[in-house]
């Protein structure tokens, strides 16, 4: 099991995103550094979901946004270490439209269960596996850094 | 021209963020990055050879697929390229999955 290690002020906005965006799905970067045992995460930034059709259990970020988040990121000597997204009224578990639309090999998946506009667990998931057609999700031990 | 490499793809790139590639298209281009790195091919290219779906190329500012000539779109030393998976995903409606733990 790897360790993603969030700032106590990264955790609190992911969780203050589903909470705001609640029912619908929030979505968003997570910026910082690789480390021996999984990642040090120092920044998030919030992105758009552009699945305003079924906003409340599907989230897509569009491409431009996402190379901007990551130009920003270089720019701040970062790197994208994974990505966040909430689940309104469902569990804090991976689903199998997250692992099928999931293909950042090696980087976290960090899901906040919202219930009734009140973010309770967060998990995060690493996608692991070499290539493609062999990925899966593996939970990773979330430790945050007062 | 520059290729930004995003972080996934990184470990078959020598680890680098950006290559350098001297090329007249995006087609040349990625054909000399995974000529240099050729453990980068798979993650990008189906068995048949076509770009992958999930694999998002934009030129500048440009989504490549929206392009007139798209990868065969001419380019000059001062472009860059960047290579993003797609992040989409979300809650299912019923079930749970089965959790693989390590």
């Amino acid at each position: 099991m790897g360790i993603l290690h969030l700032t106590r002020a990264v955790y609190d906005k992911i969780r203050a995103h589903g909470e705001e965006i609640y029912p619908s799905e929030c979505c968003g970067a997570l910026l910082g550094t690789s480390i021996p045992d999984g990642w040090n995460v120092v920044a998030s930034v919030r992105a758009g979901n552009t699945r305003t059709d079924s906003a409340h259990n599907r989230y897509n970020i569009s491409g431009l946004e996402l190379v901007k988040i990551e130009r920003d990121a270089r720019r701040q000597g970062l790197g994208i270490a994974g990505f966040y997204h909430s689940h309104p009224d469902h569990p804090a578990e991976w689903s199998l439209t997250d692992l099928s639309e999931a293909h950042w090999l090696g980087c976290c998946y960090v899901i906040t269960a919202v219930a009734k506009g009140k973010a309770v667990l967060t998990n995060s998931f690493r996608l692991a596996g070499a290539t493609e057609e062999d990925k899966a999700f593996e939970q990773d031990t979330i430790e945050i850094d007062e | 021209m520059t290729i930004f490499i995003p972080t996934p793809l990184r470990p078959f790139a020598a680890g680098k963020d950006a290559v350098e590639v001297e090329a007249a298209t995006i087609s040349d281009a990625l054909d000399s990055l995974t000529q240099v790195h050729p453990d980068l091919r798979k993650h990008l290219f189906t068995g048949e050879g076509k770009l992958r779906a999930f694999v998002n190329l934009y030129l500048n500012d440009e989504d490549v697929r929206y392009l007139p000539a798209k990868e065969a779109t001419t380019i000059t030393a001062a472009d860059t390229l960047s290579i993003i998976p797609s992040i989409a995903g979300g809650c299912l409606p019923h079930g749970r999955p089965r959790l693989r733990r390590s």
